[in-house]
């Protein structure tokens, strides 16, 4: 009986290790982000910085094109067999240019840059510790927060809505590919219906601000994951796989709170 | 030195590849224009019920769009519904004071507009007046309903 006991509260004691661990991670990631999001690129860091925006940005531009393309082309090949139902198909445009500029251009660009820059963020930053490269630059002098942090937060804050952007563009000639060249839509109803519908500051407007909020996040839990991490092989594994899950959830999760703060007039 | 070179031209591309996809989804996909907003003026109307009609729905006349609805509330005074319209002002002094305003839909399930058309009154709406002769929206359910009740007195 006594020992029973003793091993329930020592279920409880570890639950409450576990939540004061967690919330000591949110502490020092947000005292990381300030401290390092300030180190705005000086001269040399823009160099730095230009070097990380080719690689998150111009090097994911593939991706996520060739994904657009496909989600805009299933988008208008799903929208037309079911408006064609009730005979509405020329609201296909509108559906498309809708769903992409809301929610799919966003979201899907912020998962793919996840997986395909955020990893490798934090590989890099977390293979950066293990062999004490961080604490050598310490060592003479250099601000690991503004030489190797700063300049990859800042090129993932500026890659992301761009690939946004780029995502929407190629999405919306998918959907024209598919439902007017294909289906044979009327193309005045495509682009006029579009046009009628999506407003510039409420839907692509907010779909770029989603997509900012999304690039903060992801990058901020990407480099955090690398720069915390314990620096052995299995740490660095382990790292890359909580960065993609933690920045895949919080895309979603953050995702239903805009949409709800944005459009459900919250 | 050439490396970086590359990267640098590169990452330039990506920026403009970005502004200029914004630039497209303005023109192409929401449809603004260039131009300045061109100048509005403001009529009032009163429908008793004003069915989906919503905010930024268009004011057309023979077809042709010639404003939008710019705001829509509850007069406390009739208890029947005020919509605030914004018309292009080549129409200010145009249309006669007896023009009338009517709720339309676009299709049977499409979205609703206002459809105005003018008479033959000498005296002219000015910025601010109120449209007198209005004309509701077509609400299907009291239709039905105005249907049914035929029936059964038959």
């Amino acid at each position: 009986m006594q020992s029973k006991l003793k091993q329930g509260t020592a279920h409880i004691a570890r639950l409450g290790r576990k939540g004061c661990d967690a919330m000591e991670a949110l502490g020092r990631a947000g005292v990381f982000l300030a401290q390092s999001a300030v180190g705005i690129p000086s001269r040399e860091g823009w160099g730095l910085w230009l070097k990380q925006v080719h690689f998150v940005g111009v090097l994911s531009l593939a991706i996520v094109l060739v994904s657009g393309l496909f989600i805009g082309m299933v988008l208008a090949l799903q929208g037309y067999t079911i408006l064609v139902d009730f005979g509405a198909e020329q609201a296909l445009g509108q559906m498309v240019a809708l769903s992409l500029l809301r929610e799919l251009a966003p979201v899907v660009a912020a998962l793919l840059f996840a997986g395909r820059a955020g990893s490798a963020l934090t590989a890099e930053i977390g293979l950066m510790k293990a062999t004490e490269q961080l604490t050598s630059m310490e060592m003479i002098g250099v601000d690991p927060l503004r030489r190797v942090v700063a300049p990859r937060l800042w090129a993932g804050f500026v890659a992301l809505p761009i690939l946004t952007v780029g995502f929407s563009v190629v999405g919306i000639w998918g959907g024209y590919l598919v439902g007017v060249e294909w289906l044979g839509v009327f193309e005045g109803s495509y682009w006029g219906n579009m046009q009628a519908s999506v407003s510039f500051i409420n839907d692509i407007g907010n779909g770029m601000i989603k997509s900012m909020v999304f690039a903060v996040v992801v990058t901020w839990i990407a480099v955090f994951q690398g720069y915390d991490l314990i620096p052995t092989s299995e740490g660095i594994s382990r790292a890359t796989t909580r960065t993609v899950v933690y920045s895949s959830l919080a895309v979603l999760g953050l995702d239903f709170v805009l949409t709800a703060v944005m459009f459900g007039g919250l | 030195m050439k490396r970086t070179k590359t990267m640098e031209l590169g990452v330039g591309l990506f920026m403009l590849a970005g502004i200029l996809g914004l630039v497209f989804l303005g023109l192409r996909v929401s449809g603004l224009t260039l131009s300045a907003p061109s100048e509005t003026f403001r009529l009032e109307a009163n429908f008793s019920n004003i069915g989906g009609l919503r905010p930024r729905a268009r004011v057309t006349m023979a077809g042709v769009t010639v404003g939008r609805v710019e705001a829509i509330e509850l007069d406390t005074e009739w208890y029947d519904a005020r919509v605030v319209l914004s018309l292009n002002s080549d129409l200010e002094g145009q249309l006669s004071r007896d023009t009338t305003a009517a709720i339309l839909t676009a299709g049977l399930l499409g979205e609703q507009y206002i459809g105005l058309s003018v008479g033959g009154d000498p005296d002219v709406l000015q910025d601010g007046d109120t449209i007198r002769d209005t004309q509701s929206a077509l609400v299907l359910e009291e239709l039905i309903q105005q249907f049914i009740s035929n029936m059964v007195s038959n």
